[in-house]
């Protein structure tokens, strides 16, 4: 039900935006009115996690670290996987966002024989490469719908992206990548059995609903195919806040945008806000120089204390007389 | 607790990447990619209308021009037959450009609006506007035999 569940309500999803269009000519309420919504939504949200996160305590520096921590000068310090330094944080949290390092770290644990070992597991980390890399250049190539003019690097990105020159339009190379770094992350969460069994159905439905996307994407450049000229008037439209009526559109890019709107309304409240999230995690974007700078807690609350030298100060003659021992410093320092 | 000003920075960079696209945009009048039907062909057509209804042309012409040039290149069929029964070249050149001759304020003005870099015209269309029978693709040129 877990994995069965996300995939019905996507496909509802898709099929709710085919009927609304198709059948009842919705067309400005999927067109117009529900991107707006969704937009605003997604920008909110995004906004009061960020605040939210923000208010939480990090008194103290924890961050991860994986390599020697600065230590005496002729001890190498591994400055990026244990940065003490600004510089060294920025570097480590550019590689992390840009190659997810982490990953590339993970391990799976095996038997050998009578024996537990350690063995790297790097499919996680390239199927996440996989999908994201695509995404991203999907997501930048989209631009192409939002800017008129159209600057130059986004012809240039088409034209790489697409230099295997296969047919009519040309095929995207990131196109196949994402479908396969998708069917790969939902994959492993369906054929691992350890996966399989922390997964829930929210580590699903991202997937399912960013293959639908995907699939409606890809299904409208290469089967149905929409007049990308009249879309890019309608996203003008839009972006200008005069909007353009959307009725000529083929139903298909209905589907897509709709699906698009669930993913940004959706996106401030799952898991996806690991993105921004990751900027915000204490256990990456801090140095660990714990050991130069005292890191005192902001909010310590000033605490009256008696101290035991003020104890023996203002019982110490009473103790005397009974004979009970005193702490030669303090009566040292009393004089 | 983070500072707030790394805060207050992170959200307005959050915020500006969506903002970005308005922000270019804003203020700016409605834009289509105005092309041009003027040519002699097609101002001396009674009925004003492509091979394919209008619809399919603006989805789909470039699914029709790789039919076309698979048809043409690998079995040397060069007629196509439209659904209003009406019989064509299968030609890039004479036929598209034939009618749609301003391939300047025609096709490349759209592409330009919908950022379509095409690589046909290294070998097709008129790129020599002096000579232009220098750069069309004709008959003569076919470089692909027919099997007997
Ligand atoms: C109304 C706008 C418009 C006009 C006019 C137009 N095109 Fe296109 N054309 C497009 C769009 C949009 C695409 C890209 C579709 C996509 O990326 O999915 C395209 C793509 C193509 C492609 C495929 C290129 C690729 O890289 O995928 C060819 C070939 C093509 N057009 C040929 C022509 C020719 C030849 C003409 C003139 C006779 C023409 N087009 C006129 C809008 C237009
Ligand atoms: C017989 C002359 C003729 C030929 C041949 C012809 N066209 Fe057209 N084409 C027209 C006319 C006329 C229109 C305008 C139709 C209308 O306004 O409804 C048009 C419209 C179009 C459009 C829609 C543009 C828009 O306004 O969005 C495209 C794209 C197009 N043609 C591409 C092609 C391509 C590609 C070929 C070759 C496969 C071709 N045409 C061959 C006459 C022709
Ligand atoms: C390397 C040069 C070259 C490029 C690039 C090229 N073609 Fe061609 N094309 C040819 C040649 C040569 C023929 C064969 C002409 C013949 O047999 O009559 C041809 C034939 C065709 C034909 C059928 C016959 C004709 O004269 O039009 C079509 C349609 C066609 N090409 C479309 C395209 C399209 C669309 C593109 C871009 C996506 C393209 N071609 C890119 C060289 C090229
Ligand atoms: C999360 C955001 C989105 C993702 C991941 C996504 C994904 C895709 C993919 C994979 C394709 C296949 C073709 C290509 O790669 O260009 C595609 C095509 C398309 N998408 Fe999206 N999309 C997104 C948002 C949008 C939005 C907001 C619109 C606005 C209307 C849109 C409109 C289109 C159109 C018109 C096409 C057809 C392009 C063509 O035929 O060349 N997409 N999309």
């Amino acid at each position: 039900m877990k994995v069965v569940g996300p995939l019905i309500v996507v496909v509802l999803l898709a099929a709710l935006a085919w009927c609304c269009t198709e059948y009842l000519h919705w067309y400005a309420l999927f067109g117009i009115v529900i991107p707006y919504v969704a937009v605003v939504l997604l920008i909110v949200g995004l906004v009061v996690r960020i605040v939210r996160w923000a208010r939480s305590a990090v008194p103290f520096r924890i961050p991860t670290t994986c390599g020697q921590q600065k230590s005496l000068p002729w001890i190498k310090q591994a400055k990026l996987d244990n940065p003490s330094s600004k510089a060294g944080v920025f570097g480590r949290m550019v590689l992390e966002v840009l190659t997810f390092r982490s990953l590339f770290r993970n391990n799976k644990v095996e038997k050998r024989d009578s024996k537990l070992g350690y063995t790297s597991a790097k499919w996680l980390f390239l199927g996440a490469l996989l999908f994201h890399w695509s995404m991203l250049i999907i997501v930048i190539r989209h631009l192409r719908l939002a800017l008129e003019p159209v600057p130059d690097f986004l012809v240039v990105l088409e034209q790489a992206d697409g230099f295997l020159q296969v047919g009519l339009p040309l095929l995207y190379i990131s196109d196949v990548l994402i479908v396969v770094g998708l069917v790969f992350l939902l994959a492993r969460r369906l054929t691992i059995k350890k996966v399989r069994y922390i997964s829930l159905s929210v580590d699903f439905f991202p997937l399912f609903l960013l293959l639908g996307i995907a699939i409606s994407g890809i299904v409208m450049r290469y089967a149905f195919r929409v007049d990308i000229a009249g879309v890019k008037e309608v996203v003008l439209g839009l972006l200008t806040f005069h909007p353009v009526s959307p009725d000529q559109l083929s139903t298909i890019l209905f589907v897509h945008l709709f699906l698009v709107c669930v993913l940004m309304v959706y996106f401030p409240w799952s898991k996806l806000m690991h993105a921004p999230g990751i900027f915000m995690s204490p256990t990456r974007n801090l140095a660990n120089n714990s050991r130069e700078v005292r890191h005192v807690n902001p909010w310590n609350y000033p605490v009256k204390v008696h101290t035991y030298a003020e104890y023996q100060e203002e019982y110490g003659e009473k103790m005397k007389s009974v004979g009970l021992p005193l702490d030669p410093e303090v009566v040292s320092t009393n004089g | 607790m983070t500072k707030k000003w790394t805060i207050g920075i992170f959200i307005v960079i959050v915020i500006g990447i969506f903002a970005v696209p308005f922000l270019v945009n804003a203020g700016q009048p409605e834009r289509d990619p105005e092309v041009s039907y003027d040519t002699p062909q097609i101002n001396a057509m009674e009925v004003k209308q492509c091979i394919e209804p209008t619809e399919y042309m603006k989805e789909s012409h470039m699914v029709l021009l790789d039919e076309w040039r698979n048809s043409v290149v690998r079995d040397g069929n060069y007629e196509y037959r439209s659904q209003s029964g009406q019989i064509y070249e299968m030609s890039l050149d004479e036929t598209c450009l034939g009618c749609h001759s301003n391939q300047a304020d025609f096709c490349d003005k759209c592409h330009e609006y919908s950022s379509v870099e095409l690589y046909c015209w290294q070998c097709h269309g008129n790129v020599d506007t002096e000579n232009p029978e220098a750069t069309i693709i004709t008959d003569d040129d076919v470089l692909f035999t027919e099997k007997a």
